[in-house]
């Protein structure tokens, strides 16, 4: 199983610091499961001009592909002027429509304000519906109190994230095996 | 019609395209010599006249995994191995080619073949074209919109006079040679969308429209939307042909053909599109109301008496050798079109 974790931002170190720990668990839990990091802070992406995915060069389309090419997707993001930075935005714009089609997509959202917390439902779902993911619909919502110097402190978040990442598995592991029944029973 | 070299009175056209695609049998993980590909395209144009088939078309792709890159020079090699088959593009990228040359070239092929040449000219998927051949992806509709119509004007004048913002002006410029009949068809190729086809409409040219996958119904929106526009700018939508354009593949049952199909393009679109084809579509494709033409003979049968009956076009154009078909199945399904579909489609389409 290929698990993408997606730090969605460029600006700060929240996101990033919470989804360190969610490759954490995932390497503890599951070490069968391979798990990609990708940071969006760490490449050099450009703006989606319309092209194929493939037809993307260097850091762009390593996104892109590595995205195409994952099971699930653990999303991380920050929220900026109530809403998902446009960094993330542009990775969702670079992937062809129904992109998520076959992948299981969940969230972790990290906010300075508990007034963000519904964006997620708001905004993040709708498009990773209209790509066609399969959503685990309990999301992570963290708040700036959680972190002190680049480490969540709260016991409460931390046992979420767990939750998180068993979902996303379970709900990974369970949709093939729904897809493989659904596609033996067309027998072609 | 008649302009267009299609008399109604025999009923539907009956065509076949390949885009040239060079791709694995994924059945059995070969792939053939690129110089095999391209004899066996011709060979299939062969089979495709010995079988009465009305027209044989072959597509540009400037990426990997293709190989008719070069297409007008594939057709000039068909126009000389065939003799009655009608040949043209399927399509050409006139945005990212020069129009008078594309002319010259279509016009050499057109008396190679003694006037069985038809061009049809389209916009491209990709932007690797364009960085090949040295165009920027930005300009890409008015590329096409400036291109394609010096296309249609150099096909109307002998000496052309012209002036644009992409190619260097014309002035009393003869386009030599002229086609066998002195004019050739061209057609504007479109994807499903009924914004593209209605500027075909607004253009008052035929339209070449491809179908993937999904219910005709719905592409019957475009087409409608394609008579209306040309109704709109004052041309005749009677006297404007369509063509459509999807998937095809027979075999004994639908099942089989289901079987045997769904991972050439599965397999195929994987590599040439980054994506490929879920397979619960590709099952819901065998339904008589959806525009696959995947199945056994009958249920094609119905399928494309169907699709004429809610389109009312002039001519189907079949792909049945995306990713990786080999050559025995090709024939195979030239064989059921000329002994089975055939016959059935022209004894319902035909005025009696």
């Amino acid at each position: 199983m290929k698990i993408v974790v997606l730090s969605g931002s460029r600006v700060g170190s929240k996101t990033r610091t919470a989804m360190n720990y969610a490759v954490k668990v995932i390497h503890e839990k599951y070490p069968e499961a391979e798990a990609t990091l990708l940071d969006l802070a760490e490449y050099d992406v450009q703006f989606s001009d319309g092209r194929n995915y493939m037809e993307y060069e260097g850091d762009t389309k390593y996104v892109a592909q590595t995205v195409m090419g994952a099971d699930a997707v653990i999303i991380g993001t920050p929220i900026f002027q109530a809403s998902i930075p446009a960094t993330l935005k542009n990775v969702f714009d670079l992937l062809p429509e129904k992109a998520l089609r076959d992948k299981v997509a969940s969230i972790i959202v990290t906010a300075g304000s508990p007034k963000h917390y519904l964006i997620a439902e708001q905004q993040i779902k709708p498009i990773l519906s209209y790509m066609k993911a399969q959503i685990v619909q309990s999301y992570v919502f963290i708040e700036e109190k959680d972190f002190y110097r680049k480490e969540i402190v709260n016991d409460d978040i931390l046992f979420r994230i767990n939750r998180l990442v068993e979902d996303t598995v379970m709900l990974t592991e369970t949709y093939a095996k729904i897809r493989e029944a659904k596609e033996a029973a067309y027998g072609f | 019609m008649d302009k267009y070299r299609l008399d109604p009175n025999k009923g539907l056209e009956f065509g076949v395209y390949t885009l040239g695609d060079h791709l694995t049998n994924p059945h059995t993980g070969e792939r053939i010599p690129a110089v095999q590909r391209i004899d066996e395209i011709i060979e299939f144009a062969k089979l495709a006249e010995e079988a009465g088939v009305d027209f044989f078309s072959v597509g540009e792709s400037h990426q990997e995994y293709f190989t008719t890159q070069a297409h007008t020079v594939v057709l000039a090699a068909i126009a000389q191995a065939t003799k009655k088959i009608k040949i043209g593009s399927a399509s050409t990228i006139i945005s990212t080619l020069d129009p008078v040359r594309v002319y010259e070239d279509f016009a050499t092929i057109d008396l190679i073949s003694k006037g069985r040449t038809e061009i049809v000219a389209g916009r491209a998927s990709r932007v690797g074209v364009f960085e090949l051949l040295g165009y920027d992806i930005r300009d890409y509709e008015e590329l096409f919109e400036e291109k394609f119509e010096l296309l249609l004007k150099i096909n109307e004048e002998e000496i052309v006079n012209w002036s644009g913002q992409y190619r260097a002006p014309l002035k009393n410029a003869k386009v030599l040679p002229r086609p066998y009949h002195g004019w050739l068809p061209i057609w504007r190729a479109v994807g499903g969308s009924p914004a593209s086809a209605i500027k075909a409409g607004f253009a008052g040219v035929p339209m070449f429209i491809a179908m993937l996958g999904g219910p005709a119904s719905s592409f019957k929106r475009s087409i409608d939307a394609y008579r209306e526009a040309a109704r709109e700018r004052g041309f005749d939508p009677a006297t404007l042909p369509v063509a459509t354009a999807g998937f095809f593949y027979a075999a004994e049952t639908t099942q089989q053909a289901l079987k045997e199909y769904y991972p050439h393009i599965h397999e195929g679109m994987k590599l040439t599109n980054g994506r490929g084809f879920p397979k619960q579509l590709f099952a819901q494709g065998a339904d008589t109301r959806d525009v696959m033409n995947v199945g056994s003979p009958q249920q094609i049968i119905e399928k494309i008496l169907y699709q004429y009956e809610l389109f009312g076009h002039q001519r189907y154009i079949a792909q049945m050798d995306f990713g990786g078909v080999p050559f025995d199945k090709i024939r195979k399904n030239i064989e059921i079109i000329a002994t089975e579909i055939l016959p059935a489609v022209r004894k319902y389409t035909a005025k009696k």
